[in-house]
């Protein structure tokens, strides 16, 4: 069974969700209660695989290799490595607490969790596919359930939310579709195998493209298809908008776990496997991570809609992510995958907030509370710990893998470094400022009666915000889980910098 | 030609012998019936067509052999199509049965002009003469233009027969035009001797070229490529729909056959019966000239079908864009361009028809082709929803669905063949992003909005559901890949040269 841990992690939610297709959609607490169980289940295997995996090398473990489609030489091979990992844990963790922040779904629920579960499989894949073609495959499969998630089950404006973040992933994965055919087609012998794909890299900086380097030309059209899904700057538009109008539970998935997939490609395929298009795209890709967190902070201080801030503070924090790694360096690298994964964890829990909130007062303008933390102290006290979560304050997690990209980043970047800082003022700008006009001053009086938060939302935050500080005060684990497969990372990207002479 | 090799000849010519039977039984049959069990005679020609598909398969092609002078060839290329095509007249026979359109009238010659239209579709997949070539091509456009007017007190269906015949006209005249033009240049008929002879290469290029565009109009105006297009919507909407669906697949493969043999055949540098060490003739680059028409197909089809409001004009048009991806594999033009090219007809008439089949039965039971209409149709029929959502997924080709894979094999020759066609997979790509907005219209129709659970749950007939999931879950399971259908489709692009 060791050996199927990850096929049978990712494909559970899929018997989830036909098992939840056949019970009748009278029996809401069993269909409820099913997909819950579900994804602890898939929680309580993802604990398993990080008990079982061994930290101490950068080796892809777990395998599973099989001949798929023999004729096209492309495998169903999955495995893990110190950077998909964190993000297995972070789906699994992330999927499950969903559940419960989706209970006060009130339409169709049978198709909401059955999707549900569809989109969680998809993540899980993507994840876990060292195939290129199983990994789009996986990639794309998430982009069904999430329209539907959206469309259906979203605020006013959901139908134009569906259909522009659908068009946008869609332009995104057939970019990423002629990248992979390119790389396959380039390739000798032709392969999707990601690991031989890396070994073979040098091949790609010989062949031409369109009259240009292939490897260059690979690298832009990949850079497009993650681009898309971080999403960076200017390839955003469509993130503020979905991030909104999904539910609750969607925003914590799409901010929480399909934002990274877009790093996580970078990390997966484009840097491995096209090391020297690398070296020459890492000045870009740090300018627009400086672009991200300056932009998205200033976007974030001028919103209204508490959510919409929240949105544009993921778009900030991905910033690090992209200044981080761009640096090449381990620290930078490091810092930039812890980053990827508290980010996951912060935003979730803020966005679960904002869902609260929202339940209660029915809007989320910030202007519109005041005053609010007599009534509700409990959800005060957590929402206050959730924002300096978010700002970076030393003690929370974020604080230790943003620091890292700065600590990475600064020799080789420095004066990107330096202006980066200003997104840190900003960030503690737009989020107490926020909180300052939301639960501070004068009592608003509608609302004298409102709820406090309830045990089944805080049982979907607390262990959230443990995990935010227990990484925050000891991030050894997680660093440790993650250091030898980065620092191999940079070191082969590095070594191919220096063959070619760059 | 003696006695002796006629008969053997005719041997291999036992299909189309049993098909041409068939529509004489059915002509026979139906004098007997009376309106009312007309029907019958639709049963009768279904079961006919269940037998000559059948022998179809059994036929034994591996070795490939021309037939009547040369005049036809029966080959695996030809045995794929036809079977193709026959699979596609039992479903839409199916489906006929079921539609309202087709009530209340006398279908005993309706099922009869759809035979000979089969039977004519038979000869183009298989023909190596112009005047083979010809004939059979008006064989086909005739029935076309017959069934399509089958409604006789409509309006609609009178002008779709009528723009039909008007355009099909002036189009075989100039095809027939380039025909000839062939003819006095390389004194035969027979594709194989023009191929002898225009391989010698005295011809020039602009002459050549006047040749390839009078010849491309009369076989792009049979598989509705732009410019030659004009027809299509018109038609698509006035026809009876199940005759819609039809058009858009039977005769668009067989077109698509006719030109990949026409062209593989005498207009390339070398006869070879796998395509092996083959290229296009050297003073004649109609890869090009196809890759442009591939072009304009896609991108007019997608852009106008973003504007229709009537599923069945907006099938029209988007089939317009399919018979675009697909000529991109017509440009590569080699192994795995023109299996692509067959893979992704059969996927196109699974997923093409049950669209169409599904507009078809919501129009008996809801009375409305319009889009906006499908309002909700998720909940209140929600069998059928999954169903046509699946096709409109397989339609956009996203993975996993049949059409994904289809579109897969496509781009994966274009890309393969070489640099200078990565920027036709590019173009080729973004369509397909252009094209999700209107297929997800329907998708959005039907679950998104304001949902009101419905009192009732309407249910198709059952044979109605089973032709649909019969259509339907090929295109779910098309992801395993390595599927049976691919390796055929491979197995199949093997001409007969002489």
């Amino acid at each position: 069974m060791e050996n199927h841990l990850l096929s049978i992690v990712t494909f559970l939610p899929v018997f989830g969700a036909v098992i939840i297709a056949l019970i009748p959609k009278e029996k809401l607490d069993i269909i409820r209660w099913g997909a819950a169980a579900i994804t602890g289940l898939q929680l309580i295997l993802a604990i398993w695989i990080l008990y079982i995996f061994d930290f101490s090398t950068a080796e892809v473990q777990l395998q599973e290799h099989y001949a798929w489609i023999p004729a096209f030489n492309i495998e169903y091979f999955m495995g893990i490595d110190g950077l998909s990992a964190p993000m297995i844990l972070l789906t699994a963790l992330l999927s499950f607490l969903a559940i419960f922040t989706s209970w006060n779904i009130d339409k169709a629920q049978k198709g909401y969790f059955a999707l549900f579960l569809l989109l969680d499989a998809g993540m899980m894949g993507v994840f876990s596919s060292l195939d290129f073609f199983l990994f789009y495959i996986f990639w794309e499969v998430m982009l069904l359930p999430m329209y539907f998630l959206i469309g259906i089950w979203g605020g006013p404006q959901r139908e134009y939310a569906a259909i522009k973040f659908f068009l946008y992933t869609l332009f995104g994965s057939v970019l990423l579709l002629l990248g992979m055919l390119a790389l396959y087609f380039i390739s000798e012998p032709h392969t999707f195998n990601m690991l031989i794909l890396a070994e073979h890299s040098s091949q790609f900086g010989g062949a031409l493209l369109l009259g240009m380097n292939a490897g260059k030309v690979i690298f832009i059209l990949l850079f497009i298809g993650f681009a898309i899904k971080v999403p960076i700057f200017p390839f955003h538009t469509w993130l503020p908008l979905a991030h909104v109008e999904a539910p609750t539970a969607i925003s914590v998935i799409l901010a929480g776990v399909l934002l990274k997939m877009g790093t996580y490609g970078f990390l997966r395929i484009s840097f491995p496997v096209l090391k020297d298009a690398t070296l020459w795209f890492a000045l870009p890709l740090a300018i627009l991570g400086l672009i991200n967190i300056i932009y998205g902070a200033m976007a974030a201080l001028a919103q209204r809609d508490l959510k919409k801030m929240v949105a544009y503070s993921s778009v900030s924090h991905m910033g690090f992510v992209l200044l981080g790694m761009a640096a090449l360096t381990p620290a930078g690298m490091n810092g930039a995958v812890f980053q990827m994964f508290n980010h996951g964890t912060i935003s979730a829990m803020l966005f679960m907030l904002v869902g609260v909130i929202y339940d209660r007062a029915h809007h989320r303008d910030i202007e519109g509370f005041g005053g609010i933390a007599k009534v509700v102290p409990i959800y005060a006290g957590v929402t206050a710990m959730a924002f300096f979560a978010g700002l970076g304050l030393p003690g929370f997690s974020g604080f230790i893998s943003e620091a890292l990209c700065f600590i990475g980043a600064f020799p080789v970047f420095t004066w990107i470094t330096i202006f980066a800082t200003i997104g840190i003022v900003l960030n503690a700008g737009y989020f107490l400022w926020a909180y300052q006009r939301i639960f501070m001053g004068e009592l608003n009086s509608k609302y004298e009666k409102l709820e406090e938060i309830n045990n089944r939302e805080l049982f979907a935050l607390i262990p959230l915000a443990i995990i935010t500080f227990f990484l925050g005060v000891y991030p050894t684990p997680m660093l440790n889980l993650m250091s030898s497969t980065l620092n191999h990372l940079v070191e082969a990207v590095k070594t191919a910098g220096m063959v070619a002479g760059l | 030609m003696n006695l002796n090799q006629i008969m053997t000849d005719l041997s291999y010519f036992i299909p189309e012998m049993m098909l041409t039977g068939v529509l004489l039984l059915v002509i026979l049959f139906d004098l007997f019936q009376k309106a009312d069990t007309s029907i019958r005679s639709g049963y009768v020609a279904l079961g006919g067509m269940v037998l000559v598909t059948l022998a179809l398969i059994g036929q034994d092609v591996s070795t490939s052999v021309g037939i009547f002078s040369n005049m036809l060839a029966v080959d695996p290329f030809g045995n794929f199509l036809k079977i193709l095509v026959s699979v596609g007249t039992i479903l839409v026979m199916w489906m006929s049965f079921n539609s309202n359109e087709l009530k209340n009238r006398r279908v005993g010659e309706y099922y009869t002009l759809l035979l000979v239209l089969v039977l004519g579709m038979y000869f183009l997949v298989s023909a190596t003469h112009l005047l083979s070539i010809y004939v059979s091509l008006e064989m086909v456009s005739i029935m076309s233009y017959l069934l399509s007017g089958y409604l006789k007190e409509q309006m609609r269906s009178n002008e779709a027969s009528i723009k039909y015949v008007v355009f099909g006209a002036f189009s075989s005249g100039i095809l027939l035009y380039g025909f000839s033009l062939l003819y006095g240049l390389t004194g035969s008929a027979d594709i194989f001797e023009i191929q002898a002879a225009l391989s010698a290469g005295t011809a020039t290029p602009a002459l050549m070229m006047v040749i390839l565009i009078m010849i491309l109009v009369g076989f792009g105006y049979k598989i509705a490529a732009v410019p030659f297009h004009f027809w299509t919507p018109d038609v698509y909407e006035g026809a009876p729909a199940p005759i819609t669906a039809f058009l858009s697949v039977g005769p668009k493969a067989a077109g698509f056959a006719i030109i990949i043999r026409f062209f593989n055949v005498a207009l390339s540098s070398a006869g070879n019966p796998n395509m092996e060490a083959w290229s296009a003739l050297s003073n004649m680059d109609w890869q090009a000239v196809i890759g442009i028409l591939a072009i304009l197909s896609m991108t007019v089809g997608n852009v106008i079908a973003l504007q229709q409001s009537n599923i069945k004009r907006m099938l029209a048009y988007s089939s317009i864009a399919h018979a675009g991806y697909m000529l991109l594999g017509v440009v590569v033009a080699d192994q795995t361009g023109i299996s692509a090219v067959l893979y992704y007809a059969a996927v196109y008439m699974l997923m093409n028809l049950g669209a169409f089949f599904v507009a078809i039965h919501i129009k008996n039971a809801f009375d409305t082709e319009e889009i906006e209409d499908y309002k909700a149709l998720g909940y209140k029929a929600p069998v059928l929803g999954v169903i046509m959502a699946i096709f409109m997924f397989s339609l956009t080709g996203l993975p996993p669905t049949g059409g994904f894979v289809a579109k897969f094999y496509l781009f994966r020759a274009l890309i393969e063949y070489g640099d200078m066609y990565f920027w036709l997979a590019i173009i080729g790509l973004i369509n397909g992003v252009v094209s999700l907005y209107y297929y997800m219209r329907v998708v959005k129709a039907m679950y998104f909005g304001k949902i009101e659970l419905p009192d009732t749950i309407h249910h198709a007939p059952l044979n109605v559901t089973i032709l649909l999931c019969v259509l339907a879950l090929p295109l779910l399971f098309a992801w395993m890949m390595g599927d049976p259908l691919s390796i055929y489709a491979q197995n199949a692009v093997q001409f007969f040269i002489k």
